[in-house]
């Protein structure tokens, strides 16, 4: 009833599904870490009580965000294990000890200092408080140093060689560390999740401003935001359009999905607006093209020539409609973060920032854009990178475990249902905290007053315990 | 000592930091539905709220430490015991998210409370069934696992499911213990005489019937000379045993914990002489199995240096937190 191939297939889809819903929650909890010690070290600098309220507003979605991303994570530490068990066996040489640096060095920092991010302030003091954000902000990047070294690794392999059995042994660990797709790969991630919390903190800015201009924190977070925005789209479409360039001399395939040439084009390629990428007949259908612009773009000159998908075998093409769509997806994304900036500037020098609703409706739509753009990102890379998971090394077929079909298709099932009702309980609860407004003297995790407090750690409890206990549970 | 066998004693380490530290926080998870709801819960829950995330991170740690210095083992275990794995991950995910979820929603805090019990016994109850799974042997072809995905269900992994339950149980119960006081600490001194009293039924029972599994556990328990060494594990496990419940007795506050760590760390010698030098138990070996030297000495550089600062700060982390937990909240 199945082969071979659907176990492959579900791995894939498996694996995918539960890699790009953990990559949600980073994108946030890199920006909002360093967005929280950004706020602290401003609190401490200028005593403004102002940075203090917007750390207590926003350290308690961090905290649920946080949660899932770490319980999201730990899936993955495993599944490469359940799902990829021959890349793992061949690759475990190179990979694991990047991941095993990632575990020691960041997620150790992060763990060790997110209890006393979260609720230690009264206990430890102001200085050193501050100096358990920075490491947690630390971790998320240090996180994202290793894990990104293996993934460019896995994209553009460099500095190993093969044993008697076929298993990738380490030569020179800086060479596999700093391949060439590395230091691009890492400051376009970054900064997309710099961005991705830009929107998310303009958006929930924008929101209450529209309820209310003069609320001070939202005015602070609006400014931040707008301001972080307008610095860092144009670096960030900069830093995009040379990764792009490094893709094409070490993953040329690549680039020719996400620019769907299927054709090789010797007095310069076009670049397609709009199509309908038909992989079997290997051509583009409904194409809308500007001739001679994808040249311009990629090789700075209008008649440079193109090869196209048609100098390689099909064995090796990606799924050009997927790359092409989503890398769409991000430069789309990219280019309407860049007009919210823009549009943001404008009004900040007409000082129209904290009153003009339509600028916060749009920033307000453009809330989710970031995680969107990054999940289309992500796609854009590792789709275009099959049919291999070790670039021009390992072939995704050949990576995969020795699974029944029926167990995959289980898991794979078990893992839908769970994440959604999970993490859209969770994300619902982080929107319910953003609906309300920031205030003064907001409450932080530590002495959180608000209702849905539980009686049994109010101070109230401290006075009567049994008092409180007996009324609230009587029926006990 | 040689480079694989390093790795052999830092993996288990890691494994017996994760089973000890996680462990009382998984029983805390297992006693919840036991404990009243409000105060009672809410202080078992804030006793581990700032430290569980670090001390989950060993459970990572052990993952990726075994796919970088035995990738071979990883590549074999991890498919051998796909079922019993992905419902730990699954059951994980549910107990993790309530510690956050559980005070964002008042009105459906019953559920959080569900999800954070019902999580942690089956992410307990699944390793310890992969532990016995492990025990019991694992079919292997060439460098594949080469079994069904039913091939861990076994009265014996059943057995290894249950004890881990009733052992994380007692830690969890004995770190109440130390960590609350008053009525809380009235009822985990019942269940830390409960617990101790089956856990040594259930040490008791797995110890009897490993070294029966396979002829080679059999050799390394009770061949001569060995058995001088050997016979030294069940010895101290009764004395151990035997100061717990007169420290219980005594109404000690920190030795049940600590006796309870103890008692879990002659177990895993215990494991550990019947395993050793496997990796995959009767199927590869440590030598077999380990990564290339180039990247255990990359590791060893990284893991000398990185893990005494990690088990520093986490020291930190719990002194910042110590003492009774009372009435104060963190949420």
């Amino acid at each position: 009833m199945f082969d071979s191939f659907d176990a492959l297939i579900l791995a894939r889809f498996q694996f995918a599904f539960t890699v790009s819903f953990h990559f949600i929650f980073p994108a946030l909890t890199i920006g909002l870490a360093s967005y929280l010690a950004v706020l602290e070290g401003l609190w401490l600098w200028t005593g403004r009580s102002v940075y203090l309220d917007l750390f207590h507003y926003w350290v308690k979605i961090f905290a649920i965000n946080f949660a899932m991303g770490v319980v999201s994570g730990i899936v993955l530490s495993y599944q490469f294990g359940t799902n990829w068990s021959v890349f793992s066996d061949l690759a475990g040489p190179v990979v694991g000890p990047l991941m095993a640096y990632e575990v020691l060095t960041a997620f150790f920092l992060e763990a060790g200092f997110l209890g006393i991010m979260l609720f230690g302030l009264t206990r430890v003091g102001k200085g050193l408080h501050f100096t358990a954000t920075l490491a947690v902000a630390l971790g998320t990047l240090l996180s994202s140093f290793w894990i990104l070294a293996a993934n460019s690794w896995m994209q553009t392999p460099a500095g190993h060689v093969m044993n008697e059995v076929g298993q990738f042994v380490p030569q020179d660990w800086w060479q596999i560390i700093f391949t060439a797709s590395f230091p691009y790969r890492l400051v376009h991630t970054v900064l997309g999740s710099y961005l991705t919390t830009a929107l998310v903190v303009g958006a929930v800015g924008a929101w209450h401003l529209l309820r209310n201009r003069n609320n001070e924190g939202s005015r602070v977070m609006f400014a931040m935001a707008m301001g972080m925005l307008i610095v860092t789209a144009p670096i960030q479409i900069f830093v995009g359009d040379q990764h792009g360039l490094n893709t094409l001399e070490h993953q040329p395939v690549k680039i020719m999905a996400m620019e769907g040439h299927f054709e090789s084009h010797p007095d310069g390629a076009p670049l397609y607006l709009f199509g309908l990428p038909d992989q079997e007949a290997g051509t583009m259908r409904y194409a809308l093209a500007i001739p001679n612009l994808g040249s311009l773009i990629l090789k700075h000159s209008l008649t440079a020539p193109m090869d196209g998908l048609d100098t390689v075998s099909r064995e090796d093409w990606p799924p050009v409609a997927i790359v092409f769509w989503s890398f769409r997806i991000m430069v789309g994304l990219g280019m309407l973060m860049l007009t919210l900036g823009a549009v943001a500037l404008l009004a900040r020098m007409r000082g129209k920032l904290y009153d003009w609703p339509l600028l916060h409706r749009f920033a307000i739509v453009m809330g989710p854009a970031g995680f969107v753009a990054v999940i289309a990102g992500w796609v854009t890379t590792e789709v275009g990178r099959q049919p291999y998971t070790i670039y021009g090394l390992l072939r995704t077929a050949d990576s995969v475990s020795p699974l029944d079909a029926p167990a995959v298709a289980a898991s794979l099932i078990a893992f839908i249902v769970v994440y959604f009702a999970v993490f859209s309980v969770g994300v619902w609860y982080i929107l319910r905290l953003m609906a309300h407004a920031p205030a003064p003297h907001e409450s932080g995790l530590e002495n959180d007053t608000t209702p849905i407090r539980t009686a049994g750690t109010t101070p109230v409890a401290a006075i009567a315990p049994d008092r409180t206990l007996g009324a609230e549970h009587r029926g006990e | 000592m040689d480079l694989p066998v390093l790795w052999a004693f830092i993996l288990a380490f890691a494994v017996f930091a994760y089973v000890v530290l996680d462990g009382f926080d998984l029983g805390i998870g297992i006693l919840f539905p036991l404990l009243r709801r409000g105060q009672q819960r809410d202080q078992a829950m804030n006793s581990v709220a700032p430290v569980w995330d670090g001390n989950e991170t060993w459970l990572v740690l052990g993952g990726g430490g075994l796919m970088a210095a035995f990738p071979l083992a990883y590549a074999i275990i991890m498919p051998a015991l796909y079922a019993p794995i992905i419902a730990m991950l699954l059951a994980l995910v549910f107990r993790g998210v309530a510690f956050e979820f559980r005070w964002r929603d008042k009105a459906h805090e019953w559920f959080w409370d569900l999800s954070f019990a019902g999580g942690s016994l089956l992410a307990t109850f699944a390793q310890g069934v992969t532990l016995g799974a492990l025990l019991q042997g694992i079919s292997v072809e060439g460098r594949a696992y080469a079994g069904g995905w039913w091939d861990w269900l076994s009265p014996f992994s059943l057995l290894t499911g249950a004890s881990l339950v009733v052992g994380y149980a007692l830690l969890g119960s004995t770190w109440l213990i130390m960590k609350t006081e008053g009525a809380l600490q009235a009822r985990a001194f019942r269940y830390a005489r409960l617990a101790g009293i089956i856990t040594i039924v259930c040490v008791a029972a797995v110890s009897l019937a490993t070294p029966f599994l396979e002829e080679a556990y059999y050799e390394r328990w009770f061949a001569w000379p060995h058995v001088l060494f050997t016979a030294q594990v069940p010895l101290l496990v009764v004395v151990a045993a035997a100061a717990y419940f007169f420290s219980l007795h005594r109404r000690y506050e920190r030795l049940p914990f600590l006796l309870s760590l103890g008692l879990f760390a002659l177990s895993m010698l215990g494991l550990g002489i019947s395993i050793f030098p496997d990796i995959v138990p009767g199927a590869v070996t440590i030598e077999k199995a380990a990564a290339p030297d180039e990247s255990l000495i990359f590791m060893l550089v990284g893991a000398v240096v990185l893990i005494p600062i990690v088990l520093s700060y986490t020291a930190y982390s719990y002194w910042v937190f110590r003492g009774k937990v009372g009435e104060e909240g963190y949420h």
